[in-house]
């Protein structure tokens, strides 16, 4: 009785299941043999006592079926039910592929979708303790978030307990020229508490300490896994020695672990610390608003208590640092402490969660139309149900060799969907809009795995549970009559029912890329304020040391504009130092003279070559545009943007006005700068953002020299086929300057909206996938209906109906299916298109071009797929059906 | 067969055992003896012998093995084992406690 020897004693017979069936069946013939004996004993005929014996043994082979069933184990059934199943797939090899190519589809976009989404939005961050990580911003007045100044961070990290550790970071991107072409690293400086905010430590050396973030301190750094073993062969001896950045010499003293995900900067591959001057100058970048803040907080201790203690501190420090905080805008109205994870993730969230959504759609068009299939299947493997039920086989053994038929499908569909989910994530990952987060983190990895292997699962239930749902105990019983007319209903009613599901979800996933397409035709349609075309873009990074002054930088960048213009097929050529849409960001304080009481809001800086506007095409609506004269020690010159003009000058002329930009303003001993013109406004940190201020002013008259600048080039022919040439030109004048971001303008346009894009293309392919389905699908369920309805039909047009005329019944009945579900998907459709509202540009989500453009679509594609089983009705000939009955 | 009364569900592992306490016996001398010892008032269906069997090798209450039958054929012989003895015990009394409550509600109602 002890079920573990009863479960080895089974296993042994199931391991000698042959020997176990050739005994019991020659213990029946003993029975048997013996039976006949003794009725011929009683006087029975020979031969009538054979039939006897075999009556009174009854059904041989169920005997011998629940005999084993006594032993077997729940699975030696369900590996019948497979082999019979794999026969049934292979018998119907066309059936089966259409099936598995749907659901690897399916399956496989949900499983790539699903792989990007999920280490975004739903893992954890790969630290430990994730939770008790945390983003601080300052907060403006309206309570958006600004960047921290250093000043900020300094008082709240002498004052606050509530954090383990505290640190803020900002970009740092070193030049090593000593190797043959000048190559720039992204990196990042760091104040010491970074990598413990973080949880992570070097694997070799050690982390920053206090005594190497000491203003003017020495320069050290930590280097990532991957630099490490690509430029310096992965030799432990590194620690210690210098290697050479920007033309300094810094000691290497860590490398950080193999697998360190940076989420705050993925791209980051060294580290140095920030070394600010702790005694917060007034006027000097200590209160800029450039850095980001991360800490960790002391356990126990929830985000919304160290706000409130944060908030708490601000106060005294604001009033103690009255003149710093006065230089950068005034103090914040207080702090914001976020999660890291909501933080990176909020501008990408809502096009994250619409793009899961959408797949989801298909899958389940994917689903429905599978099931539409299998149902229709079903409907012909009728009459071999009714037999296997009258030779003894349950309900229940039936509605399991459907299930077994659908979780198979299911899985072959699965595993091909492998393939297609790897491809659809190489795609997924060239297509991705840059502000994509953790990017390094997706990949087909266990969790998706098991994502997969649950949907396939689920699926394949459903699939073998819908038509297992349909096997009647009357319907086994008349279906082995075969009857074509009479049992039909039950099928077509779900099948029709499905039709309209497919439809209805086509519809939704259709206006939803149609109101993205038409937002993203809106957002392209607006004018950038200047002439993408024919321009190639790069940007050139001074960074070694090689120009200490700023007239001699100046002196470098204006040789290599004249260097570039030299080119033949070059029609102009100017250095900025941002570059529109491209994600440059460069915003300073504007004080206007006439205003003395006025808040200086901000507006975009550009330092520029006086060329930029005619290489631009940016046009000029008043004044003059800046000059070759516009040099010191010239009064300053500055153009300023219509809206600027709009903004600040709506009673006056602005010609003539006087302003003060950025580090000047409040110095009384600086100059004023005066406006000489206004010029078109062009956007500069997205098509689809508001009207931007902006500042102009030639490179040599502003504050200082920028190191990075964007080198803007228009050419007469193909803009980037010019690129080798220009970088060459920069070359000729010092090899030594690294060249990154060669672009066309247009690209950069183009890329300025790829979230969106991004949308776009997913929903538009989405889209594309859920109306072949339901055309499949209506088609399908429409052809199956007249195959059923032959005899009908055929009586029909005997009793005299015109050709015409069964056509348009056949028609009628699939438009009707199409039309129910265009009317339930337009409900559909206003609800889901609330959900893209953040997507949305420049139309209302229930946009009527958009509706009656999808609806129309929808419908023709429906009434094609409606037409070809209309016509074979309209032509079947009425003798050959009748007679066949 | 009709007219003839059912097996008490239960009873069939029961009877089973019991025959085997004389000898050991292959399937169609247990099927014979509970005829002849209930006087042709109980036919067991092969249908529902077999599996029996099987399921009381299983939790080894009989063990099998193939001897020559008295018909000189090769047959599978059941012997009752003693965890099958111990449990016919319980069985048995089990049974008569039920026979006798029947009785008692039968007399008496």
């Amino acid at each position: 009785m002890d079920p573990l020897i009863e479960f080895f004693r089974k296993l042994s017979r199931l391991l000698r299941r042959e020997r176990f069936h050739s005994e019991l069946e020659e213990e029946m013939a003993f029975h048997r043999e013996r039976l006949e004996q003794q009725m011929r004993d009683d006087g029975v005929e020979d031969e009538e006592a054979g039939y006897a014996a075999r009556r009174r043994f009854g059904n041989e082979l169920q005997l011998r079926e629940q005999s084993q069933d006594v032993l077997s184990f729940r699975f030696e059934p369900l590996l019948q039910d497979l082999r019979y199943a794999l026969r049934q797939l292979g018998k119907n090899f066309w059936f089966s592929a259409t099936a598995v190519a749907i659901l690897a589809l399916g399956i496989g976009a949900t499983t790539a979708i699903f792989s990007v989404v999920n280490p975004i939005l739903f893992q954890p961050l790969p630290y430990s303790h994730p939770e008790r990580m945390a983003m601080i911003w300052e907060a403006r007045n309206d309570g958006s978030p600004l960047e921290v100044s250093f000043g900020s961070f300094y008082g709240l990290r002498q004052r606050s307990r509530s954090f383990a550790a505290i640190a803020v970071e900002r970009a740092w991107q070193p030049t090593r020229s000593s190797t043959a072409e000048p190559e720039r690293f992204d990196g990042q400086r760091v104040t010491p508490g970074y990598f413990r905010a973080l949880g992570v430590l070097p694997a070799l050396g050690r982390d920053f300490e206090d005594a190497d973030d000491r203003f003017q301190g020495p320069n050290v750094t930590i280097l990532s896994d991957g630099l490490w073993r690509r430029r310096f062969g992965g030799d432990a001896a590194i620690i210690g020695h210098d290697i050479t950045l920007d033309g300094n010499l810094y000691t290497v003293i860590g490398v950080m672990p193999r697998g360190f995900e940076n989420v705050l900067s993925p791209s980051a591959q060294l580290w140095a610390p920030l070394q600010y001057n702790p005694s917060l100058p007034p006027d000097g970048r200590e209160w800029g608003h450039h850095l980001r803040m991360i800490a960790r907080l002391q356990p126990g201790v929830s985000r919304a208590q160290a706000r409130s203690e944060l908030d708490a501190i601000l106060p005294a420090w604001a009033q103690a640092h009255a003149p710093g905080y006065t230089s950068s805008g005034g103090p914040p109205t207080g702090f914001l402490v976020d999660s890291v994870q909501a933080d990176m993730t909020r501008d990408v969230r809502p096009a994250l969660l619409a793009i899961l959504g959408a797949v989801a759609v298909v899958l389940l068009i994917a689903c429905v139309n599978v099931t539409n299939l299998l149902l229709a299947r079903a409907a012909q493997r009728r009459g071999e149900f009714a037999m296997r039920a009258a030779l003894g086989a349950s309900r229940a053994r039936l509605a399991g060799q459907l299930i077994t038929e659908g979780l198979l499908l299911a899985f072959i569909g699965g595993l091909f969907a492998v393939a297609v989910a790897e491809l659809g994530l190489r795609g997924l990952l060239a297509l991705s809009p840059p502000e994509l987060p953790r990017l390094a983190a997706v990949r087909l990895n266990g969790s998706v795995f098991a994502f997969a292997t649950a949907i396939t699962t689920l699926v394949g239930i459903a699939f073998g549970l819908f038509p297992a749902l349909h096997i009647s105990r009357r319907e086994l019983q008349s279906g082995i009559r075969q009857s074509s007319d009479r049992t039909v209903s039950g099928h077509q009613t779900t099948r029709r029912t499905l039709v309209i599901v497919e439809v209805a979800l086509a519809l939704v996933l259709l206006v939803s890329a149609g109101l993205l397409l038409r937002s993203v035709q809106r957002i392209f349609a607006i004018p950038p304020g200047f002439d993408p075309s024919h321009m190639i873009t790069m940007q050139v990074q001074e960074a070694g040391r090689r120009y200490q002054s700023d007239a001699d930088r100046d002196r470098y960048f204006t040789r290599t504009a004249d260097a570039v213009r030299r080119i033949p097929g070059v029609v102009s050529a100017a250095f900025t130092s941002q570059l529109p849409l491209s994600g440059d960001f460069a915003t300073y304080g504007v004080q206007f003279e006439a205003y003395p009481n006025q808040s200086f809001a901000p507006a975009f800086r550009y330092a520029i070559d006086p060329d930029y506007f005619a290489t631009m095409r940016i046009p000029l609506l008043r004044g003059r545009l800046l000059d070759e004269h516009d040099r010191p020690p010239a009064p300053v010159a500055v153009v300023i943007s219509e809206s600027l003009a709009r903004h600040n000058f709506a009673d006056r002329d602005p010609i003539g006005q006087r302003i003060r930009i950025g580090p000047d303003i409040g110095h009384a001993d600086r100059p004023w700068a005066v406006i000489v013109g206004v010029v078109g406004d062009v956007k500069q940190a997205s098509l689809s953002g508001g009207e931007p201020d902006a500042v102009y002013a030639t490179r040599s008259q502003w504050s200082w020299v920028d190191n990075a600048q964007s080198l803007v080039v228009r050419t007469r022919g193909d803009a980037a086929a010019m690129a080798p040439a220009v970088r060459a030109a920069i070359w000729s004048v010092d090899k030594d300057q690294p060249v990154e971001r060669v672009a066309t303008m247009d690209a950069i346009v183009a890329a300025s909206e790829s979230q969106r894009h991004f949308a776009l293309v997913l929903f538009e392919g989405f889209a594309l996938i859920a109306l072949l389905l339901a055309a499949t699908g209506i088609y399908g369920t429409l052809a199956g209906s007249v195959t059923e309805r032959t005899r009908e039909i055929g009586v029909r047009s005997a009793l005299g109906a015109s050709r015409g005329s069964i056509l348009g019944l056949i028609f009628r009945q699939g438009m009707g299916l199409a039309m129910m579900g265009v009317a339930i998907g337009f409900v559909g459709a206003i609800a889901a298109s609330r959900a893209l509202i953040t997507l949305l540009f420049g139309i209302s989500p229930l946009d009527p071009v958009t509706y009656m453009g999808v609806i129309a679509l929808l419908l023709g594609v429906s009434a094609l797929a409606c037409l070809v089983p209309a016509r074979r009705a309209a032509g079947i000939d009425p003798a050959i059906t009748l007679r066949a009955e | 067969m009709a007219g003839k009364p059912e097996l008490m569900p239960g009873t069939l592992d029961l009877l089973i055992l019991k025959t085997l306490t004389r000898a050991p016996q292959h399937g169609y001398g247990i099927a014979l003896a509970i005829k002849r010892l209930s006087d042709d008032v109980l036919t067991v269906e092969e249908g529902s012998l077999y599996p029996a069997l099987q399921r009381l090798l299983l939790r080894g209450l009989v063990k099998a093995e193939w001897k020559m039958s008295e018909t000189n054929r090769r047959a599978r012989f059941y012997t009752l084992t003693a965890a099958g003895r111990k449990r016919l015990g319980i069985e048995m009394s089990e049974f008569e406690r039920m026979v006798a409550a029947i009785g008692r509600v039968l007399q008496n109602a």
